[in-house]
């Protein structure tokens, strides 16, 4: 009896946490997944000619009732948004499709009879037909094979599209090379970092990781528009290069890729840091002495025991950094050039520009996803890790 | 010799303005186990630091086998070192870390084996090769420490108190163990410890420190039974001092008034001069107590003020003509009442009189 009141006390108790966390993260998350596989703008106006639709084969043109079904579908359509997203929607299957409907649209409401094929030669195209096809079904794979630069042909079956029509994957893959070469900028700066900032005693450490803090605390943006000036061709590195006679022109430092791995490697840098000496900081301080006592030099002692032991460290931060970074937007959206924007940025675009939300829910499941098998990775790592040390 | 001989010649140390040693100089031969031992910031630990690299040397030359080693990095002065906390490798086995010495010196793959095989016998844990560091007790760690200390029949022995972190009865059985070790190998072993009754137990000879010097010299009888000034009578085992002035002093046999006039005679060290100051130590347990006044050997009046059980012996306070004194006595020897009328007797060789 004093179980269960106690178990819905408990339940109580986190039930605040447990609808916060599905208000604002689960339920966030279902719609996206949903969002990247929904396809309801054509099948929601058109309830008939999806009925009809699936039993043909897609060969030639559709038989008369199928035509008939479009046609009364069409008459009966009076929600202009509705109308609108289908029409947008088939559009981007078959180019041709919104003249195509802006002349069939007004005939087929004055006269539901009236015949498509002599309506417009377009409607003797199989093409046509198969993109209604290919389009009522609520349900789609489209989005996410977009995300690859795949598509459906007219068979159903899975294609490359055509170069140049689509750049995601390209992107996608840039995203991925920004987030390595930036983590691997973090390690190379951090490792070294974190080294000292676990060496060093009083006020030395205090400032050391005071200065990897700072930034921390600032906001995103102050620190990029930082960059933003600094990395000017009439910035102050710029002018310190051309001032000390290093280089007669300004370097290209901003909008392009140098630009956005200087400037996400300095916000990242805490991310690696702090694992890493949070690690370092456990490590007894007499290991190194004992190692050179051992016979050890500075350098193999550094690969034989200081680097093993800090090896959790390196994974946290090499994975913290790496995940931030392939969600990384305002950085490169300010500093990079158009060829060095990211997967965020497109959906960015995806979402407020061009308003495709399933693309732009396609995209953030890659990212997602791409998140997710990180994770794994690090979790099976850092267990073998576990049962190394233990 | 196949064991190393150290030389301290006038070594300091500064950390800025601290001195932290002084214009030490210090000789140990070759397989002799010495022991630094003094109150913590007395120099010890850093004299060992800077012997075995960890530390510069501000001024003055370390030799070992009569070769400078001041600037030689840690890892060439081929010295193993054992740490209070043990510092094993957490990351490999028992077997990886007492191999560690071996590999960094390239030694093949089957003779590491034998060696950290015999290694690991010689402290009794062959059966625990295995094993991580976590999953051994800390005596067994500290055993651990010193075969890989020992694995690669270093020159020198360099131990930083290395049973502080170990329970008594462990520690005891330690210091028997490192002892027959140092026996069986004849090692050169300096041991850094601040507990008297260790260093007495261990060494061939003790160096007593404190501000930075080296007080005294000797071995384990010689510093106990004939200390050099007050630290070393102080700081090594307990002691009754006395002080009062020289009135005789010749061929050791020296007399000294206290301050009420009672004569008493002891032994002391040469250069005391007639009329100086001096302080008579005299250790609980060599002293006496009598009902009356003892008809040889020195005697002082005194009452006992409060009578302790310790076990092993019976130890008595008492109140002198010149403040507290401490008796240890057999458990055999009656017990006087508290607040009796004693007499304190003490033969003169057992009073050691030193300038104060």
């Amino acid at each position: 009896m004093t179980g269960r009141r106690n178990r819905r006390r408990a339940a109580l108790l986190i039930a605040p946490l447990a609808l916060f966390l599905g208000v604002f993260f689960f339920w966030p998350l279902a719609t996206m997944l949903a969002q990247s596989v929904s396809d309801p703008a054509v099948g929601r106006v058109l309830p008939l000619t999806s009925a009809a639709i699936a039993d043909w084969d897609g060969q030639g043109v559709p038989p008369p009732e199928i035509q008939r079904a479009f046609a009364t579908d069409l008459h009966e359509a009076t929600d202009d948004l509705a109308v609108g997203d289908m029409v947008r929607r088939l559009n981007s299957a078959q180019s041709g499709f919104r003249s195509l409907m802006n002349k069939t649209l007004p005939a087929v409401r004055e006269d539901v009879d009236v015949d498509l094929a002599s309506l417009d030669r377009k409607w003797s195209n199989p093409a046509y037909w198969q993109a209604i096809r290919g389009a009522v079904s609520p349900l789609t794979d489209r989005n996410l094979l977009a995300t690859m630069d795949l598509e459906r042909n007219a068979g159903g079956e899975i294609n490359r599209m055509p170069a140049g029509s689509s750049a995601n994957g390209a992107i996608i893959l840039r995203t991925l090379v920004v987030s390595a070469i930036v983590t691997l900028c973090c390690l190379l700066i951090g490792l070294p970092y974190a080294m000292i900032a676990a060496s060093v005693t009083g006020w030395r450490r205090a400032v050391l990781l005071g200065a990897v803090l700072l930034p921390l605390w600032t906001s995103l943006l102050v620190r990029t528009a930082a960059w933003f000036i600094l990395l000017q061709d009439s910035g102050l590195i710029n002018g310190m290069l051309t001032g000390l006679g290093i280089v007669d022109q300004p370097v290209q430092l901003i909008f392009n890729r140098l630009g956005v791995v200087i400037a996400m490697t300095h916000v990242l840098l805490p991310f690696m840091v702090l694992p890493i000496y949070s690690v370092l900081a456990t490590i007894p301080a007499n290991l190194m002495p004992a190692a050179a006592s051992l016979g050890a030099r500075p350098l193999r002692a550094f690969w034989r025991v200081l680097l093993p032991l800090a090896l959790r460290g390196i994974l946290s931060g090499v994975l913290l950094v790496f995940m931030t970074a392939i969600g990384y937007y305002i950085t490169p959206a300010l500093v990079g050039g158009a060829n060095d924007q990211m997967i965020s940025a497109v959906i960015t675009q995806y979402a407020t520009g061009s308003a495709n939300w399933g693309m732009a829910a396609a995209l953030g499941v890659v990212l997602l996803a791409l998140t997710l098998v990180l994770y794994a990775c690090y979790g099976w790592l850092s267990r073998e890790d576990a049962v190394r040390l233990s | 010799m196949s064991h190393s001989g150290i030389r301290f010649d006038n070594v300091s140390k500064a950390y800025g303005n601290l001195r932290v040693v002084e214009g030490l100089d210090l000789d140990i031969a070759g397989g002799e186990f010495v022991s630094l031992l003094g109150p913590s910031g007395s120099g010890k630990t850093t004299l060992l630091m800077m012997l075995a690299g960890f530390e510069d040397v501000t001024s003055g030359r370390i030799l070992v086998d009569g070769a400078l080693v001041n600037d030689i990095p840690t890892y060439r002065r081929d010295m193993g070192v054992v740490f209070q906390n043990y510092a094993l490798f957490p990351h490999l086995d028992i077997a990886r870390n007492v191999a560690f010495p071996l590999e960094m010196r390239g030694m093949g793959r089957a003779d590491i084996r034998q060696r950290v095989d015999r290694a690991l016998e010689m402290v009794q844990l062959l059966h625990l090769r295995d094993r991580r560091p976590s999953q051994l007790s800390g005596g067994q760690q500290q055993r651990v420490a010193l075969a890989r200390a020992l694995v690669f029949e270093p020159r020198v022995v360099l131990m930083d108190e290395p049973l502080g972190a170990l329970d008594k009865q462990l520690r005891e059985q330690m210091q028997l163990d490192i002892r027959a070790i140092h026996r069986r190998l004849g090692v050169t072993i300096v041991f850094v410890t601040h507990d008297q009754q260790e260093a007495l137990t261990m060494s061939d000879r003790i160096a007593v420190f404190d501000k930075g010097r080296i007080q005294q010299i000797g071995t384990p009888r010689e510093v106990y039974d004939r200390p050099a000034n007050r630290f070393v009578a102080e700081f090594i085992g307990e002691t009754n001092l006395l002080a009062g002035t020289v009135e005789t002093a010749e061929n050791g046999g020296t007399a000294v008034s206290l301050s009420d006039g009672t004569r008493i005679e002891g032994r002391s060290p040469a250069g005391l001069a007639r009329g100086s100051a001096a302080l008579a130590s005299i250790r609980p347990e060599r002293a006496r107590l009598h009902a009356a006044r003892p008809a040889e050997g020195n005697a002082l009046p005194a009452q006992v003020t409060d009578i302790l059980y310790q076990g092993s012996h019976i130890r008595v306070d008492l109140k002198g003509a010149d403040g507290q004194l401490t008796v240890h006595l057999d458990r055999s020897a009656g017990e006087p009442a508290v607040g009796a009328p004693v007499w304190l007797g003490f033969a003169p060789d057992d009073c050691w009189i030193i300038s104060p």
